[in-house]
Protein backbone atom coordinates (compact mmCIF):
# COMPACT_ATOMS: atom_id res chain seq x y z
CA UNK A 1 0.00 0.00 0.00
CA UNK A 2 2.67 2.29 0.86
CA UNK A 3 4.34 1.52 -2.32
CA UNK A 4 1.40 2.18 -4.75
CA UNK A 5 1.18 5.92 -3.03
CA UNK A 6 4.85 6.73 -3.65
CA UNK A 7 4.38 5.60 -7.04
CA UNK A 8 1.26 7.66 -7.16
CA UNK A 9 3.82 10.68 -6.31
CA UNK A 10 6.34 9.82 -9.17
CA UNK A 11 5.45 12.90 -10.89
CA UNK A 12 6.85 14.88 -8.63
CA UNK A 13 9.21 13.15 -6.56
CA UNK A 14 11.81 12.11 -8.97
CA UNK A 15 11.93 15.69 -11.03
CA UNK A 16 13.07 16.68 -7.39
CA UNK A 17 15.29 14.41 -6.92
CA UNK A 18 16.96 15.21 -10.05
CA UNK A 19 16.79 18.80 -9.05
CA UNK A 20 18.44 18.03 -5.99
CA UNK A 21 21.35 16.14 -7.67
CA UNK A 22 22.37 18.85 -9.86
CA UNK A 23 22.06 21.30 -6.80
CA UNK A 24 24.23 19.07 -5.03
CA UNK A 25 26.76 18.90 -8.08
CA UNK A 26 26.81 22.84 -8.28
CA UNK A 27 27.79 22.86 -4.59
CA UNK A 28 30.49 20.57 -4.63
CA UNK A 29 31.91 22.06 -7.66
CA UNK A 30 31.94 25.62 -6.21
CA UNK A 31 34.23 24.55 -3.16
CA UNK A 32 35.89 21.83 -5.59
CA UNK A 33 37.06 22.47 -8.91
CA UNK A 34 35.23 25.96 -10.02
CA UNK A 35 35.98 28.43 -7.20
CA UNK A 36 35.02 31.19 -9.15
CA UNK A 37 31.69 29.64 -9.18
CA UNK A 38 28.77 30.74 -6.87
CA UNK A 39 27.46 28.60 -4.69
CA UNK A 40 23.75 27.88 -4.73
CA UNK A 41 23.22 29.32 -1.12
CA UNK A 42 25.39 32.63 -2.33
CA UNK A 43 23.53 32.92 -5.67
CA UNK A 44 20.33 32.94 -3.41
CA UNK A 45 21.54 35.46 -1.18
CA UNK A 46 22.70 37.85 -3.85
CA UNK A 47 19.72 37.15 -6.61
CA UNK A 48 16.51 37.35 -3.98
CA UNK A 49 15.84 41.02 -4.67
CA UNK A 50 15.45 40.23 -8.28
CA UNK A 51 13.13 37.77 -7.79
CA UNK A 52 11.09 38.87 -4.54
CA UNK A 53 11.08 42.31 -6.36
CA UNK A 54 10.20 41.11 -9.85
CA UNK A 55 9.01 44.22 -11.72
CA UNK A 56 11.43 47.23 -9.59
CA UNK A 57 13.21 49.19 -11.38
CA UNK A 58 16.43 50.44 -9.70
CA UNK A 59 17.84 51.60 -12.53
CA UNK A 60 18.43 50.84 -16.37
CA UNK A 61 20.09 47.83 -15.71
CA UNK A 62 19.32 46.86 -12.42
CA UNK A 63 15.56 45.44 -12.88
CA UNK A 64 13.31 42.99 -11.57
CA UNK A 65 14.08 39.71 -13.22
CA UNK A 66 10.21 39.61 -14.75
CA UNK A 67 10.57 43.28 -15.76
CA UNK A 68 13.64 42.22 -17.98
CA UNK A 69 11.66 39.04 -18.90
CA UNK A 70 9.27 40.99 -19.91
CA UNK A 71 11.15 43.36 -22.51
CA UNK A 72 12.84 40.47 -23.75
CA UNK A 73 9.43 38.87 -24.47
CA UNK A 74 8.54 41.90 -26.03
CA UNK A 75 11.21 41.67 -28.22
CA UNK A 76 10.87 38.33 -29.38
CA UNK A 77 7.14 38.52 -29.65
CA UNK A 78 8.19 41.51 -32.49
CA UNK A 79 10.59 39.64 -34.53
CA UNK A 80 8.67 36.28 -33.59
CA UNK A 81 5.55 37.75 -36.02
CA UNK A 82 7.74 39.42 -38.59
CA UNK A 83 9.10 35.11 -38.93
CA UNK A 84 5.96 33.90 -38.87
CA UNK A 85 4.88 36.87 -41.64
CA UNK A 86 7.65 35.96 -44.08
CA UNK A 87 8.07 32.50 -43.25
CA UNK A 88 4.49 30.73 -43.47
CA UNK A 89 3.95 32.42 -47.21
CA UNK A 90 7.16 31.34 -48.71
CA UNK A 91 6.11 27.95 -46.64
CA UNK A 92 3.33 27.97 -48.82
CA UNK A 93 5.45 29.14 -52.08
CA UNK A 94 7.54 26.12 -51.82
CA UNK A 95 4.74 23.49 -50.94
CA UNK A 96 2.77 24.48 -53.89
CA UNK A 97 5.21 25.11 -56.51
CA UNK A 98 8.28 22.90 -58.20
CA UNK A 99 9.85 25.53 -59.21
CA UNK A 100 10.05 27.67 -56.53
CA UNK A 101 11.36 24.72 -54.47
CA UNK A 102 14.18 24.60 -56.60
CA UNK A 103 15.15 27.84 -57.18
CA UNK A 104 15.33 28.75 -53.25
CA UNK A 105 15.54 25.38 -51.72
CA UNK A 106 19.39 25.65 -51.93
CA UNK A 107 19.79 29.32 -50.50
CA UNK A 108 17.69 28.18 -47.49
CA UNK A 109 19.41 25.09 -46.70
CA UNK A 110 22.58 27.53 -46.88
CA UNK A 111 21.52 30.33 -44.41
CA UNK A 112 19.53 28.00 -42.06
CA UNK A 113 22.74 26.96 -40.14
CA UNK A 114 23.77 30.24 -40.22
CA UNK A 115 24.15 31.29 -36.20
CA UNK A 116 22.20 34.09 -34.85
CA UNK A 117 26.01 35.67 -33.67
CA UNK A 118 26.86 36.17 -37.33
CA UNK A 119 23.68 37.15 -38.56
CA UNK A 120 23.13 40.29 -35.64
CA UNK A 121 26.29 42.10 -37.08
CA UNK A 122 24.88 42.06 -40.48
CA UNK A 123 21.80 43.30 -39.30
CA UNK A 124 23.44 46.28 -37.37
CA UNK A 125 25.04 47.15 -40.52
CA UNK A 126 22.10 46.57 -42.53
CA UNK A 127 20.53 49.35 -40.51
CA UNK A 128 23.29 51.40 -39.33
CA UNK A 129 21.40 54.55 -41.18
CA UNK A 130 18.66 54.03 -38.31
CA UNK A 131 20.91 55.52 -35.67
CA UNK A 132 19.67 55.25 -32.51
CA UNK A 133 16.69 52.22 -33.47
CA UNK A 134 19.76 50.31 -34.99
CA UNK A 135 20.56 48.11 -32.02
CA UNK A 136 16.77 47.23 -31.82
CA UNK A 137 16.31 47.14 -35.91
CA UNK A 138 19.51 44.83 -35.89
CA UNK A 139 18.13 42.43 -33.49
CA UNK A 140 14.48 42.28 -34.60
CA UNK A 141 16.07 41.37 -38.00
CA UNK A 142 18.01 38.31 -36.70
CA UNK A 143 15.43 37.39 -34.56
CA UNK A 144 13.32 36.89 -37.50
CA UNK A 145 15.65 35.35 -40.25
CA UNK A 146 16.79 32.87 -37.52
CA UNK A 147 13.65 31.45 -35.86
CA UNK A 148 11.54 31.24 -39.44
CA UNK A 149 12.94 28.24 -40.80
CA UNK A 150 10.99 25.83 -39.02
CA UNK A 151 7.80 27.62 -39.73
CA UNK A 152 8.96 27.83 -43.62
CA UNK A 153 9.72 24.17 -43.68
CA UNK A 154 7.03 22.84 -41.73
CA UNK A 155 4.25 24.30 -43.58
CA UNK A 156 5.92 23.25 -46.96
CA UNK A 157 5.92 19.69 -45.65
CA UNK A 158 2.28 20.12 -44.59
CA UNK A 159 1.14 21.75 -47.96
CA UNK A 160 3.02 18.81 -49.79
CA UNK A 161 1.34 15.98 -47.55
CA UNK A 162 -2.58 17.51 -48.34
CA UNK A 163 -4.29 14.50 -49.41
CA UNK A 164 -5.14 13.91 -53.26
CA UNK A 165 -8.66 13.76 -51.52
CA UNK A 166 -9.31 17.40 -50.71
CA UNK A 167 -7.47 18.55 -53.67
CA UNK A 168 -10.03 16.49 -55.80
CA UNK A 169 -12.74 17.83 -53.84
CA UNK A 170 -11.63 21.63 -54.48
CA UNK A 171 -11.30 20.82 -58.74
CA UNK A 172 -14.96 19.31 -58.81
CA UNK A 173 -16.16 22.06 -57.04
CA UNK A 174 -14.27 24.29 -58.86
CA UNK A 175 -13.42 26.47 -55.91
CA UNK A 176 -11.77 29.87 -56.83
CA UNK A 177 -8.00 30.41 -56.43
CA UNK A 178 -8.62 32.41 -53.17
CA UNK A 179 -11.51 29.61 -51.91
CA UNK A 180 -9.11 26.58 -52.52
CA UNK A 181 -6.66 28.75 -50.18
CA UNK A 182 -8.91 29.40 -47.53
CA UNK A 183 -11.20 26.56 -47.60
CA UNK A 184 -8.80 23.65 -47.63
CA UNK A 185 -5.20 24.64 -48.29
CA UNK A 186 -4.86 26.43 -44.92
CA UNK A 187 -7.00 24.40 -42.55
CA UNK A 188 -5.20 20.97 -43.91
CA UNK A 189 -2.02 22.50 -43.96
CA UNK A 190 -2.62 24.20 -40.18
CA UNK A 191 -1.53 21.56 -37.97
CA UNK A 192 1.83 21.30 -39.84
CA UNK A 193 2.18 25.35 -39.02
CA UNK A 194 1.72 25.18 -35.62
CA UNK A 195 4.37 22.78 -35.37
CA UNK A 196 6.80 24.85 -37.16
CA UNK A 197 5.48 27.74 -35.35
CA UNK A 198 6.33 25.77 -31.90
CA UNK A 199 9.99 25.65 -32.84
CA UNK A 200 10.10 28.96 -33.99
CA UNK A 201 8.97 30.60 -31.15
CA UNK A 202 11.95 28.34 -29.12
CA UNK A 203 14.81 29.43 -31.71
CA UNK A 204 13.47 33.07 -31.41
CA UNK A 205 13.83 32.93 -27.81
CA UNK A 206 17.52 31.40 -28.05
CA UNK A 207 18.34 34.15 -30.10
CA UNK A 208 17.00 37.02 -28.13
CA UNK A 209 20.10 36.58 -25.29
CA UNK A 210 22.53 36.62 -28.25
CA UNK A 211 20.88 39.88 -29.64
CA UNK A 212 20.73 41.40 -26.38
CA UNK A 213 24.63 40.52 -24.61
CA UNK A 214 25.58 42.22 -28.25
CA UNK A 215 23.40 45.13 -28.49
CA UNK A 216 23.91 46.14 -24.87
CA UNK A 217 19.79 46.22 -24.58
CA UNK A 218 17.87 45.86 -21.06
CA UNK A 219 16.64 42.24 -21.17
CA UNK A 220 17.73 38.60 -19.80
CA UNK A 221 20.46 38.58 -21.95
CA UNK A 222 21.53 42.29 -21.73
CA UNK A 223 21.19 41.80 -17.81
CA UNK A 224 23.38 38.55 -17.99
CA UNK A 225 25.91 39.87 -20.06
CA UNK A 226 25.90 43.09 -17.84
CA UNK A 227 26.35 41.48 -14.59
CA UNK A 228 29.44 39.04 -16.42
CA UNK A 229 31.42 42.20 -17.21
CA UNK A 230 30.86 43.45 -13.48
CA UNK A 231 31.91 40.41 -12.23
CA UNK A 232 28.99 39.40 -10.16
CA UNK A 233 28.83 35.53 -11.35
CA UNK A 234 25.48 35.37 -9.40
CA UNK A 235 23.45 36.98 -11.44
CA UNK A 236 24.62 35.09 -14.64
CA UNK A 237 23.25 31.89 -13.09
CA UNK A 238 20.06 34.00 -12.31
CA UNK A 239 19.39 34.49 -15.49
CA UNK A 240 20.35 31.12 -16.94
CA UNK A 241 17.49 29.78 -14.77
CA UNK A 242 15.33 32.90 -15.51
CA UNK A 243 16.11 31.82 -19.70
CA UNK A 244 15.27 28.30 -19.26
CA UNK A 245 11.93 28.41 -17.83
CA UNK A 246 10.44 31.24 -19.73
CA UNK A 247 11.99 29.37 -22.60
CA UNK A 248 9.98 26.26 -20.82
CA UNK A 249 6.38 27.97 -20.51
CA UNK A 250 6.77 29.15 -24.43
CA UNK A 251 7.04 25.64 -25.26
CA UNK A 252 4.35 24.79 -23.28
CA UNK A 253 1.43 27.47 -24.10
CA UNK A 254 2.81 26.62 -28.16
CA UNK A 255 2.31 22.88 -27.45
CA UNK A 256 -1.12 23.42 -26.37
CA UNK A 257 -2.28 25.41 -28.69
CA UNK A 258 -0.61 22.91 -31.36
CA UNK A 259 -2.53 20.45 -29.96
CA UNK A 260 -5.92 22.03 -30.42
CA UNK A 261 -5.05 21.87 -34.02
CA UNK A 262 -4.15 18.73 -33.95
CA UNK A 263 -7.32 16.89 -33.21
CA UNK A 264 -9.48 18.06 -36.26
CA UNK B 1 -33.77 8.38 -76.16
CA UNK B 2 -30.99 9.74 -77.02
CA UNK B 3 -27.11 9.23 -76.01
CA UNK B 4 -26.46 11.65 -73.30
CA UNK B 5 -23.14 10.76 -72.49
CA UNK B 6 -20.75 9.48 -75.21
CA UNK B 7 -17.00 8.22 -74.27
CA UNK B 8 -15.73 7.99 -77.90
CA UNK B 9 -12.01 6.06 -78.21
CA UNK B 10 -11.41 7.28 -75.11
CA UNK B 11 -7.27 6.23 -74.15
CA UNK B 12 -5.28 6.55 -70.94
CA UNK B 13 -1.17 6.26 -71.43
CA UNK B 14 1.42 7.07 -68.70
CA UNK B 15 4.48 7.38 -69.33
CA UNK B 16 6.91 5.27 -67.27
CA UNK B 17 10.79 4.53 -67.23
CA UNK B 18 10.01 1.50 -68.97
CA UNK B 19 7.99 3.38 -71.90
CA UNK B 20 4.43 4.33 -72.03
CA UNK B 21 1.76 1.86 -70.15
CA UNK B 22 -0.97 1.71 -72.31
CA UNK B 23 -4.27 1.60 -69.43
CA UNK B 24 -7.16 2.41 -71.50
CA UNK B 25 -7.64 1.83 -75.08
CA UNK B 26 -10.36 2.57 -77.19
CA UNK B 27 -13.11 2.87 -74.57
CA UNK B 28 -16.63 3.49 -76.35
CA UNK B 29 -19.56 4.02 -74.10
CA UNK B 30 -22.85 5.33 -74.61
CA UNK B 31 -25.19 6.32 -71.81
CA UNK B 32 -28.42 7.70 -72.09
CA UNK B 33 -30.36 10.21 -70.05
CA UNK B 34 -31.44 9.14 -66.87
CA UNK B 35 -29.53 5.77 -67.33
CA UNK B 36 -27.89 3.64 -64.49
CA UNK B 37 -24.79 2.12 -65.74
CA UNK B 38 -22.35 0.67 -63.77
CA UNK B 39 -18.44 -0.50 -64.91
CA UNK B 40 -17.13 -3.60 -63.54
CA UNK B 41 -13.72 -5.30 -64.19
CA UNK B 42 -10.89 -7.09 -62.35
CA UNK B 43 -8.85 -4.86 -60.21
CA UNK B 44 -6.40 -2.65 -61.71
CA UNK B 45 -8.05 -3.31 -65.44
CA UNK B 46 -8.55 0.83 -65.34
CA UNK B 47 -12.36 1.72 -64.15
CA UNK B 48 -11.24 4.33 -61.84
CA UNK B 49 -9.26 5.56 -64.62
CA UNK B 50 -11.82 5.78 -66.78
CA UNK B 51 -14.25 7.50 -63.96
CA UNK B 52 -11.66 10.25 -63.22
CA UNK B 53 -11.23 11.25 -66.70
CA UNK B 54 -14.84 11.72 -66.88
CA UNK B 55 -14.73 13.42 -63.44
CA UNK B 56 -12.15 15.97 -64.98
CA UNK B 57 -9.72 14.56 -62.35
CA UNK B 58 -7.13 13.03 -64.64
CA UNK B 59 -5.95 14.43 -68.33
CA UNK B 60 -7.62 12.00 -71.45
CA UNK B 61 -4.53 11.01 -73.57
CA UNK B 62 -6.87 10.30 -76.59
CA UNK B 63 -10.35 10.09 -77.23
CA UNK B 64 -13.04 12.47 -76.64
CA UNK B 65 -16.19 12.43 -73.75
CA UNK B 66 -19.27 14.95 -74.63
CA UNK B 67 -22.05 15.32 -72.31
CA UNK B 68 -25.71 17.00 -72.69
CA UNK B 69 -23.60 18.00 -76.10
CA UNK B 70 -20.92 19.54 -74.79
CA UNK B 71 -17.22 18.25 -74.88
CA UNK B 72 -15.76 17.88 -71.34
CA UNK B 73 -12.55 20.35 -70.65
CA UNK B 74 -11.77 19.45 -67.06
CA UNK B 75 -13.08 18.92 -63.44
CA UNK B 76 -16.45 21.27 -62.42
CA UNK B 77 -19.70 20.59 -60.29
CA UNK B 78 -22.03 19.53 -63.22
CA UNK B 79 -20.82 16.06 -62.40
CA UNK B 80 -21.19 14.88 -58.93
CA UNK B 81 -18.67 12.20 -57.49
CA UNK B 82 -18.69 10.11 -54.91
CA UNK B 83 -15.24 8.82 -53.75
CA UNK B 84 -14.41 5.58 -52.20
CA UNK B 85 -13.28 6.99 -49.17
CA UNK B 86 -15.77 9.81 -48.29
CA UNK B 87 -12.83 12.31 -48.65
CA UNK B 88 -14.82 15.10 -46.22
CA UNK B 89 -12.91 17.94 -45.04
CA UNK B 90 -12.34 17.18 -41.72
CA UNK B 91 -12.36 20.78 -40.07
CA UNK B 92 -15.58 21.02 -41.32
CA UNK B 93 -18.74 20.11 -40.50
CA UNK B 94 -21.42 17.59 -42.36
CA UNK B 95 -23.51 20.87 -43.02
CA UNK B 96 -20.36 23.18 -44.39
CA UNK B 97 -19.13 20.02 -46.47
CA UNK B 98 -22.39 20.01 -48.12
CA UNK B 99 -22.88 23.71 -47.95
CA UNK B 100 -19.19 24.14 -49.81
CA UNK B 101 -20.08 22.93 -53.38
CA UNK B 102 -23.88 24.61 -53.01
CA UNK B 103 -22.80 27.63 -52.93
CA UNK B 104 -20.84 26.69 -55.74
CA UNK B 105 -23.43 25.51 -58.02
CA UNK B 106 -25.82 28.29 -56.76
CA UNK B 107 -24.47 31.31 -56.24
CA UNK B 108 -27.56 33.06 -56.85
CA UNK B 109 -29.62 31.38 -54.75
CA UNK B 110 -30.15 33.48 -51.10
CA UNK B 111 -28.81 31.64 -47.97
CA UNK B 112 -32.04 30.83 -47.22
CA UNK B 113 -32.52 28.36 -49.89
CA UNK B 114 -29.11 27.28 -50.08
CA UNK B 115 -29.95 26.22 -45.94
CA UNK B 116 -32.84 24.33 -47.08
CA UNK B 117 -31.34 22.69 -50.18
CA UNK B 118 -28.37 21.32 -47.87
CA UNK B 119 -30.74 20.70 -45.07
CA UNK B 120 -32.96 18.61 -47.64
CA UNK B 121 -30.15 15.98 -48.83
CA UNK B 122 -28.77 15.38 -45.74
CA UNK B 123 -32.29 14.69 -44.24
CA UNK B 124 -33.26 12.54 -47.00
CA UNK B 125 -29.42 10.60 -46.81
CA UNK B 126 -31.09 10.16 -42.79
CA UNK B 127 -28.36 12.65 -41.42
CA UNK B 128 -30.77 14.47 -40.29
CA UNK B 129 -29.45 14.89 -36.56
CA UNK B 130 -25.75 14.69 -37.47
CA UNK B 131 -25.68 17.32 -39.26
CA UNK B 132 -23.30 19.64 -37.34
CA UNK B 133 -20.85 16.82 -36.42
CA UNK B 134 -17.39 16.85 -38.20
CA UNK B 135 -16.52 13.80 -39.97
CA UNK B 136 -14.44 12.22 -37.14
CA UNK B 137 -17.84 12.15 -35.01
CA UNK B 138 -19.13 9.99 -37.83
CA UNK B 139 -19.40 6.19 -38.10
CA UNK B 140 -17.92 5.55 -42.19
CA UNK B 141 -21.16 4.83 -43.39
CA UNK B 142 -22.37 8.00 -42.43
CA UNK B 143 -19.53 9.79 -44.00
CA UNK B 144 -20.12 8.21 -46.79
CA UNK B 145 -23.78 9.50 -47.00
CA UNK B 146 -22.55 12.93 -46.27
CA UNK B 147 -20.64 12.10 -49.99
CA UNK B 148 -23.58 11.04 -51.46
CA UNK B 149 -25.55 14.28 -50.33
CA UNK B 150 -23.04 16.11 -51.12
CA UNK B 151 -22.77 14.90 -55.11
CA UNK B 152 -26.86 15.23 -54.99
CA UNK B 153 -26.96 18.46 -54.00
CA UNK B 154 -25.59 20.22 -57.00
CA UNK B 155 -27.84 19.28 -59.09
CA UNK B 156 -25.43 17.81 -61.46
CA UNK B 157 -25.35 16.53 -65.07
CA UNK B 158 -24.34 13.38 -63.84
CA UNK B 159 -23.62 11.76 -61.04
CA UNK B 160 -19.93 9.63 -61.34
CA UNK B 161 -19.39 6.91 -58.16
CA UNK B 162 -15.93 4.87 -57.86
CA UNK B 163 -16.97 1.80 -55.28
CA UNK B 164 -18.81 4.06 -52.85
CA UNK B 165 -19.69 1.40 -50.87
CA UNK B 166 -16.28 -0.54 -50.83
CA UNK B 167 -15.20 0.02 -47.43
CA UNK B 168 -18.76 -1.15 -45.69
CA UNK B 169 -19.82 -3.96 -43.96
CA UNK B 170 -22.06 -5.58 -45.81
CA UNK B 171 -25.39 -4.66 -43.93
CA UNK B 172 -24.22 -0.63 -44.22
CA UNK B 173 -23.52 -1.71 -47.93
CA UNK B 174 -27.41 -2.77 -48.10
CA UNK B 175 -28.67 0.28 -46.80
CA UNK B 176 -26.87 2.72 -48.23
CA UNK B 177 -27.69 0.96 -51.63
CA UNK B 178 -31.17 1.73 -51.00
CA UNK B 179 -30.36 5.59 -50.32
CA UNK B 180 -28.27 6.00 -53.46
CA UNK B 181 -31.21 4.15 -55.66
CA UNK B 182 -34.11 5.93 -54.04
CA UNK B 183 -32.13 9.54 -54.70
CA UNK B 184 -31.53 8.15 -57.99
CA UNK B 185 -34.93 7.78 -58.89
CA UNK B 186 -36.43 11.02 -57.77
CA UNK B 187 -34.05 13.57 -59.30
CA UNK B 188 -33.27 10.90 -62.12
CA UNK B 189 -29.73 11.63 -62.85
CA UNK B 190 -27.88 9.64 -65.14
CA UNK B 191 -24.81 7.97 -63.41
CA UNK B 192 -21.49 6.06 -64.04
CA UNK B 193 -20.99 3.52 -61.11
CA UNK B 194 -17.92 1.22 -61.04
CA UNK B 195 -18.11 -1.75 -58.40
CA UNK B 196 -16.84 -5.03 -57.76
CA UNK B 197 -19.77 -6.53 -56.39
CA UNK B 198 -21.62 -8.30 -58.92
CA UNK B 199 -25.12 -8.32 -56.87
CA UNK B 200 -24.78 -4.55 -56.20
CA UNK B 201 -24.71 -3.54 -59.84
CA UNK B 202 -27.88 -6.09 -60.86
CA UNK B 203 -29.30 -4.37 -58.05
CA UNK B 204 -29.05 -0.58 -59.48
CA UNK B 205 -28.10 -0.34 -62.48
CA UNK B 206 -29.52 -0.36 -65.86
CA UNK B 207 -27.05 -1.61 -67.98
CA UNK B 208 -23.59 -3.37 -66.52
CA UNK B 209 -20.27 -2.72 -68.79
CA UNK B 210 -17.88 -5.84 -68.40
CA UNK B 211 -14.18 -4.09 -68.51
CA UNK B 212 -11.43 -6.22 -70.49
CA UNK B 213 -8.23 -6.70 -68.14
CA UNK B 214 -5.42 -4.03 -68.58
CA UNK B 215 -3.54 -3.01 -70.10
CA UNK B 216 -5.20 -1.46 -72.96
CA UNK B 217 -8.67 -1.74 -71.10
CA UNK B 218 -11.98 -1.68 -73.43
CA UNK B 219 -14.99 -2.64 -73.07
CA UNK B 220 -15.70 -6.26 -73.38
CA UNK B 221 -19.27 -7.10 -72.97
CA UNK B 222 -22.28 -4.85 -72.16
CA UNK B 223 -25.27 -6.59 -69.92
CA UNK B 224 -29.22 -5.09 -69.92
CA UNK B 225 -30.88 -5.41 -66.44
CA UNK B 226 -34.59 -4.81 -67.36
CA UNK B 227 -35.55 -5.92 -63.75
CA UNK B 228 -38.73 -3.52 -62.98
CA UNK B 229 -38.21 -0.20 -61.46
CA UNK B 230 -38.89 0.75 -58.33
CA UNK B 231 -36.71 -2.46 -57.27
CA UNK B 232 -36.70 -4.26 -54.32
CA UNK B 233 -34.15 -6.35 -53.12
CA UNK B 234 -35.95 -9.44 -52.49
CA UNK B 235 -38.40 -9.10 -55.50
CA UNK B 236 -34.67 -8.75 -57.98
CA UNK B 237 -33.13 -11.47 -56.31
CA UNK B 238 -36.08 -13.75 -56.86
CA UNK B 239 -36.39 -12.62 -60.60
CA UNK B 240 -36.32 -15.95 -62.90
CA UNK B 241 -33.40 -13.93 -64.73
CA UNK B 242 -31.38 -12.91 -61.59
CA UNK B 243 -29.20 -16.32 -61.90
CA UNK B 244 -28.65 -16.06 -65.34
CA UNK B 245 -27.02 -12.67 -65.67
CA UNK B 246 -25.40 -13.48 -62.65
CA UNK B 247 -23.49 -16.04 -63.98
CA UNK B 248 -23.16 -14.39 -67.12
CA UNK B 249 -21.12 -12.07 -65.16
CA UNK B 250 -18.96 -13.81 -63.18
CA UNK B 251 -18.09 -16.45 -65.93
CA UNK B 252 -17.49 -12.91 -68.23
CA UNK B 253 -14.99 -12.32 -64.86
CA UNK B 254 -13.68 -15.64 -64.43
CA UNK B 255 -12.79 -15.97 -68.25
CA UNK B 256 -10.83 -12.53 -67.49
CA UNK B 257 -9.13 -14.12 -64.71
CA UNK B 258 -7.77 -16.97 -66.24
CA UNK B 259 -6.49 -15.13 -68.83
CA UNK B 260 -3.99 -12.99 -66.40
CA UNK B 261 -2.97 -16.45 -64.74
CA UNK B 262 -2.44 -18.75 -67.70
CA UNK B 263 1.01 -17.28 -68.53
CA UNK B 264 2.84 -18.32 -65.34
CA UNK B 265 5.42 -21.11 -66.18
CA UNK B 266 5.23 -24.85 -64.39
CA UNK B 267 7.75 -25.27 -62.15
CA UNK B 268 10.09 -27.19 -63.89
CA UNK B 269 11.67 -29.41 -60.24
CA UNK B 270 9.05 -30.69 -58.21
CA UNK B 271 9.95 -29.93 -54.90
CA UNK B 272 11.11 -32.31 -52.40
CA UNK B 273 8.25 -33.74 -50.19
CA UNK B 274 7.91 -32.98 -46.95
CA UNK B 275 9.35 -29.28 -46.59
CA UNK B 276 7.49 -26.48 -48.41
CA UNK B 277 9.80 -24.56 -50.21
CA UNK B 278 9.04 -20.67 -51.28
CA UNK B 279 8.62 -21.89 -54.86
CA UNK B 280 5.28 -23.85 -53.32
CA UNK B 281 4.15 -21.10 -51.42
CA UNK B 282 4.42 -18.94 -53.98
CA UNK B 283 2.93 -21.53 -56.18
CA UNK B 284 -0.12 -22.18 -53.89
CA UNK B 285 -1.03 -18.14 -53.68
CA UNK B 286 -1.27 -17.96 -57.48
CA UNK B 287 -3.16 -21.37 -58.08
CA UNK B 288 -5.19 -21.69 -55.15
CA UNK B 289 -7.12 -25.16 -55.31
N1 LIG C 1 0.16 7.59 -62.37
C1 LIG C 1 0.21 6.34 -62.91
N2 LIG C 1 1.29 5.95 -63.62
C2 LIG C 1 1.33 4.70 -64.16
N3 LIG C 1 0.37 3.78 -64.03
C3 LIG C 1 -0.74 4.11 -63.33
C4 LIG C 1 -0.87 5.40 -62.74
N4 LIG C 1 -2.07 5.45 -62.12
C5 LIG C 1 -2.64 4.23 -62.30
N5 LIG C 1 -1.86 3.44 -63.03
C6 LIG C 1 -2.16 2.06 -63.46
O1 LIG C 1 -3.38 2.06 -64.16
C7 LIG C 1 -4.04 0.83 -63.94
C8 LIG C 1 -5.50 1.07 -63.71
O2 LIG C 1 -5.69 1.72 -62.47
P1 LIG C 1 -7.14 2.00 -61.91
O3 LIG C 1 -6.99 2.67 -60.60
O4 LIG C 1 -7.93 2.71 -62.93
O5 LIG C 1 -7.71 0.53 -61.72
P2 LIG C 1 -9.11 0.08 -61.16
O6 LIG C 1 -9.75 -0.72 -62.22
O7 LIG C 1 -9.86 1.24 -60.62
O8 LIG C 1 -8.68 -0.88 -59.98
P3 LIG C 1 -9.39 -1.10 -58.56
O9 LIG C 1 -10.57 -1.95 -58.84
O10 LIG C 1 -8.37 -1.81 -57.78
O11 LIG C 1 -9.75 0.23 -58.01
C9 LIG C 1 -3.35 0.12 -62.80
O12 LIG C 1 -2.68 -1.00 -63.30
C10 LIG C 1 -2.35 1.14 -62.28
O13 LIG C 1 -1.16 0.49 -61.94
MG1 LIG D 1 -10.38 1.92 -58.63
Amino acid sequence: MNESKLKQLDWLLLPLIGFAIVLALWAVSSVTWATNLPSPVKTWESSKVYILEPFAKRGEMDQGILRFTWYSLILVAKGYVLALVIGTPIGFFLGLSKAFTKTFDPIIQILRPVSPLAWLPLGLVLFLSAGKEAGTLGALFTIAICSMWPTVLNTAVGVRSIPQDYLNVAKVLKLSRTKTLFKVLIPATLPYMFTGFRLSLGIAWLVIVAAEMLTGRPGVGGFLWQEYNSLIYEHIILSIVTIGVVGFVLDRLMSVVERRFKTI
Amino acid sequence: MSDYCELSKLTKIYPTPKGPAVIVKDFDLNIKKGEFVTLIGHSGCGKSTVLSMLAGLNDITAGGIILAGRELDGAGPDRGVVFQSPSLLPWMTAFENVMLGVKQVFFTATAEERRQIVEYYLTVVGLGDAMHKRPAELSQGMRQRVGIARAFALSPKMLLLDEPFGMLDSLTRYELQQVLIELWRKNKITALMVTHDVDEALFLSDRIVCMTDGPEAEVGDILEVHFPRPRERKAVMEHPDYYKLREHLIEFLEVHAHRKTQPIAPVPNPPPAGGRSLRSVEDALLNPA
